[in-house]
């Protein structure tokens, strides 16, 4: 049996009109690991989402989760996953709870209700008509859904859109509490934090391609790593990229005593991220797209 | 299957429900036939329908159209527009990464319509009975009629309105697509108009479509016997509005079934 809960090899996904929104695309994910999929908008994150949900046909390549094809993943494979998609949509009229326990009656082994409202802090509007619920709440509602048939696969395609750093915080505590009963996560988000809180590992979509994949701390190789050291000299800020930072600043603490605003930088994902959008937007200005 | 089953059960449950918090549209399409009843009743309060010594009143004489009317709508035009909308709404995309079956999600529906169609149809007649004194029939035999004219009005026009959910392209131009339609069937099939006053290559056409014959049996329930000599083959024809109503069932499962999906696959 294969330890890998989700395997895509050379996916490729070209829109009827000719728009190719995926150009050979390939990563697993582990079972009980959580994986985050990154990338600007438009670079495809969400069509690999959905082709690994079932939403959405793929023109080729080979995709496989909890080892079924998405294409012919029945009722019993679906029951096996957890979805929160991107856009909310109409929000019913039921309350929380009656829509968490309708939702919950559709799975074999479903999460108890009152744990999962509780477990996203929605339990003080728990009667109350999802329609009244302001927007992050109604994400929360999301979430809960995706949650209450105790998945084995879950995906959140950006699922902390809309909520106030607190309630990211309580959404990050839940996700630990889910890794922790080995829910294997694919996410795609926006926040840089979030993935590097969260996942593993991550792969860099850039229009299209991967650009990067691996663990969060390994992203983009150790060149994209290198830290930098930042100082204060005659007015101005210096900088150093080094694989040595400790000898530089002993070469310039014997040089200048205590260098003013010393600081030793380690590139965070979110540098690393930038700096491959950077390359990206360069290919396309090089190759005479947009100027 | 018993899974299937259950699930359809609560669907029900969770349909029926949310049709009546729905409040405003909804409610329309519910009180519609009932109001088109009080004004026609009221309208033509002076003038009598129907062969000599068995003339009826005005609001007699719609009831039965009104009946037909409102398993159409209910059925036919508040599927589609609903199916539509919750395609279009992100709703079906949810319900469609559940392991729910579409066959529950439709047993859902087509009992939220049995319910409200069923609402709809007492409180026509109650308020035909109460308001306009129209004599309701007593013999068993004309309820046993009038009970599968409409289980099978209500399904076949429950099915159909799926198949026609997919047509829209979204939940905005549904209401567009979906009641040019109804209301045309309506105008032809002898819901406002006497079927007997319209010309015979109309009712021809109209004969086509199951509504005619869903009003046609609901006539035979209300009306007296000396009615049927209108029909346009001189009787009420039981056997054929089991015939067409049946076939146009059967087209509409077979649409149905090659043609749901949750989503578009705009791919």
């Amino acid at each position: 049996m294969s330890e890998n809960v989700v395997e895509v090899e050379n996916l490729r996904k070209t829109y009827r009109g000719g728009l190719e929104a995926l150009r050979g695309v390939g990563f697993d994910i582990r079972r009980g690991e959580t994986f985050a999929l990154l990338g600007p908008n438009g670079a495809g994150k969400s069509t690999v989402i959905e082709i690994l949900e079932g939403y959405r046909d793929r023109t080729s390549g080979e995709v496989r989760v909890l080892g079924v094809d998405p294409r012919r993943g029945g009722l019993d494979w679906k029951a096996r996953l957890g979805i929160v998609l991107q856009n909310t949509g109409e929000a019913p009229t039921a309350s929380v709870r009656e829509l968490l326990a309708h939702f919950a009656s559709f799975y074999p082994h479903p999460r108890n209700v009152d744990e999962v409202i509780a477990a996203v802090g929605l339990s003080e509007k728990a009667k109350v008509s999802v329609r009244k619920l302001s927007g992050g709440q109604r994400r929360r509602v999301d979430v809960a859904l995706g949650i209450v048939g105790r998945p084995e696969l879950l995906f959140l395609d950006e699922p902390t859109t809309g909520f106030d750093p607190e309630v990211r915080r309580q959404f990050w505590d839940l996700i630990r509490e889910l890794q922790g009963e080995g829910t294997t996560i694919l996410l795609t988000t926006h926040y840089l934090d979030e993935a590097a809180e969260l996942a593993e590992r991550a792969a860099i979509l850039v229009g299209g391609q991967m650009a990067s994949v691996g663990r969060i701390d390994e992203l983009g190789g150790p060149e994209a790593r290198v830290p930098l050291v930042r100082w204060r000299e005659g007015g101005d800020v210096r900088e150093e990229r080094t694989q040595d930072p400790g000898a530089v600043v002993a070469a310039l603490h014997a040089r200048l005593g205590e260098p003013e605003r010393l600081e030793v930088v380690r590139p965070s994902l979110e540098d690393v991220y930038l700096s491959f959008l950077g390359d990206e937007a360069r290919r396309i200005t090089a190759a005479g797209g947009v100027a | 299957m018993s899974c299937v089953l259950r699930l359809g059960a609560a669907r029900i449950a969770f349909e029926v429900r949310s049709y009546f918090r729905q409040g405003d549209s909804v409610f329309f399409t519910f009180l519609f036939p009932v109001m088109i009843l009080l004004i026609f009743a009221v309208a033509f309060d002076s003038q009598t329908f129907g062969p000599p010594g068995e003339e009826v009143d005005a609001a007699q004489f719609y009831l039965p159209a009104m009946l037909a009317a409102g398993v159409l709508l209910s059925g036919l035009q508040n599927m589609s527009i609903d199916i539509a909308m919750e395609r279009s709404d992100g709703t079906l995309k949810r319900l469609g990464g559940t392991p729910l079956s579409p066959v529950s999600y439709f047993i859902g529906k087509l009992g939220q319509v049995l319910v409200t169609g069923f609402l709809q149809s007492l409180l026509l007649i109650v308020v035909a009975a109460v308001f306009f004194g129209v004599p309701l029939p007593t013999e068993p035999e004309r309820w046993l009629t009038f009970a599968w004219v409409f289980l099978l009005g209500v399904t076949t026009c429950a099915i159909l309105g799926i198949g026609l959910s997919a047509l829209p392209r979204t939940g905005r131009s549904a209401t567009g697509v979906v009641i040019p339609i109804v209301l045309l069937l309506q105008f032809i099939s002898g819901v406002y108009i006497n079927f007997a006053a319209l010309p015979e290559w109309l009712q021809n056409v109209a004969s086509v479509f199951p509504l005619k014959w869903l009003a046609q049996g609901f006539r035979s329930v209300f009306l007296p016997e000396g009615f049927a000599a209108g029909e346009p083959s001189g009787s009420w024809d039981h056997p054929l509005i089991l015939l067409v109503t049946s076939l146009w069932l059967v087209v509409g499962l077979a649409v149905v079934g090659l043609t749901f999906r949750w989503i578009r696959k705009d791919a």
